[in-house]
């Protein structure tokens, strides 16, 4: 009789979600396998201007990179024009050769022709401090030098 | 007795780790760009002789402190700085310059080879609008060069190279190299910064 009645409830069956950790697994060796470790950690703004002509920087060791732009919100103590950042610190414009001299000395002396100079700049910062910065690059005869910028069009974004 | 499964592994929690991963990692990485425009500085040495270059070998361009720009002492839009600048350099007013398209103005520069773009900027100039002009320029030099690769080999410049950096290609390197160097000294990239 009431062996074959069927159990009625208003419940809604519960979603499998047996495949949410594949999902979740998927997305994690994703960010794993496109992403690298932060390096410095920066202490500037750091929103890079648009080129459309780039070129891949080709040696990922032979690569010092010189951070520039208006201290963010953590470090408005510092004033709000543009600063240089080299490893994880504020710098001035004269500390630039010591630290390209402390690169050159961590590579071996075959490599040291090959090491380019990567200026990460903010785009609001102003000419004056970069010229500064090629100048003393220049000083100290690190003449390759790769402006570091996001892929996009130019114009239209100015 | 017998035998009994063994009881199934709880994976409920599995899915709050692969979580927990997950936001460590972003958290902890950013997406690298390592591309940008490669430039060489001009090494500091004393020369005393000065080089003559005639002023119709010579584009200026100029940028002032409002990001405003002047070519050849003329306000320009960025937008149409790549235009005249490969006006400027695909000229060919000598003559000498076989696989120039320009006007073969007489005013204008000579040949590829002698033509020199010359950059200056003030220090209150905005790097976003340097890196824009830098870029155009740059955009200039690449369309006549690929213009040119395409008359004499079928493929664009930026192929050529791509395929001279691809290890897989299975052409003849040796003889890219040599293409590759031929259209550079057909146009090259003569561009020069005023501190």
């Amino acid at each position: 009789m009431s062996k074959f009645k069927k159990k009625k409830s208003g419940d809604l069956p519960a979603v499998n979600t047996a495949s949410l950790p594949d999902i979740v697994f998927m997305l994690l060796f994703f960010f794993m396998v496109a992403t690298t470790m932060r390096e410095t950690t920066l202490k500037i703004e750091n929103n890079l201007p648009f080129a459309d002509q780039v070129e891949k920087l080709d040696k990922k060791g032979l690569v010092m990179y010189i951070y520039a732009g208006k201290p963010s919100a953590n470090y408005t103590k510092f004033g709000t024009e543009a600063r240089i950042q080299l490893n994880d610190d504020f710098a001035s414009v004269n500390d630039i050769a010591a630290f390209i001299a402390a690169e050159r000395a961590d590579k071996r002396e075959e490599l040291i022709p090959f090491l380019t100079t990567a200026l990460k700049v903010d785009s609001d910062a102003n000419m004056g401090l970069i010229g500064d910065i090629k100048q003393e690059l220049r000083k100290v005869n690190a003449l390759k030098i790769n402006y570091t910028t996001k892929k996009g069009t130019v114009l239209g974004r100015n | 007795m017998a035998k009994r499964a063994a009881p199934e592994v709880n994976a409920g929690s599995m899915a709050d780790i692969a979580f927990l991963l997950l936001i460590f990692f972003l958290v902890t990485t950013t997406i690298e760009t390592d591309s940008g425009i490669n430039r060489k500085l001009p090494p500091i040495e004393e020369s005393e002789e000065d080089v003559v270059i005639k002023k119709k070998n010579i584009f200026t361009v100029m940028l002032n402190g409002n990001d405003q720009l002047m070519v050849e002492d003329e306000l320009m839009e960025i937008g149409d700085l790549r235009k005249a600048a490969i006006e400027f350099l695909d000229n060919g007013g000598d003559k000498s310059c076989d696989y120039c398209k320009g006007k073969k103005d007489e005013a204008s520069s000579d040949n590829p080879d002698k033509a020199i773009i010359s950059l200056k900027n003030e220090r209150e100039t905005t790097y976003k609008i340097y890196i824009a002009v830098q870029n155009e320029l740059v955009a200039a030099y690449n369309e006549l060069r690929d213009r040119r690769a395409q008359e004499q080999f079928g493929l664009s410049f930026a192929e050529m190279e791509a395929n001279y950096e691809d290890v897989n290609w299975p052409g003849n390197k040796e003889k890219l190299k040599a293409r590759i160097d031929q259209i550079k000294i057909d146009y090259p990239q003569k561009l020069s910064e005023v501190q």
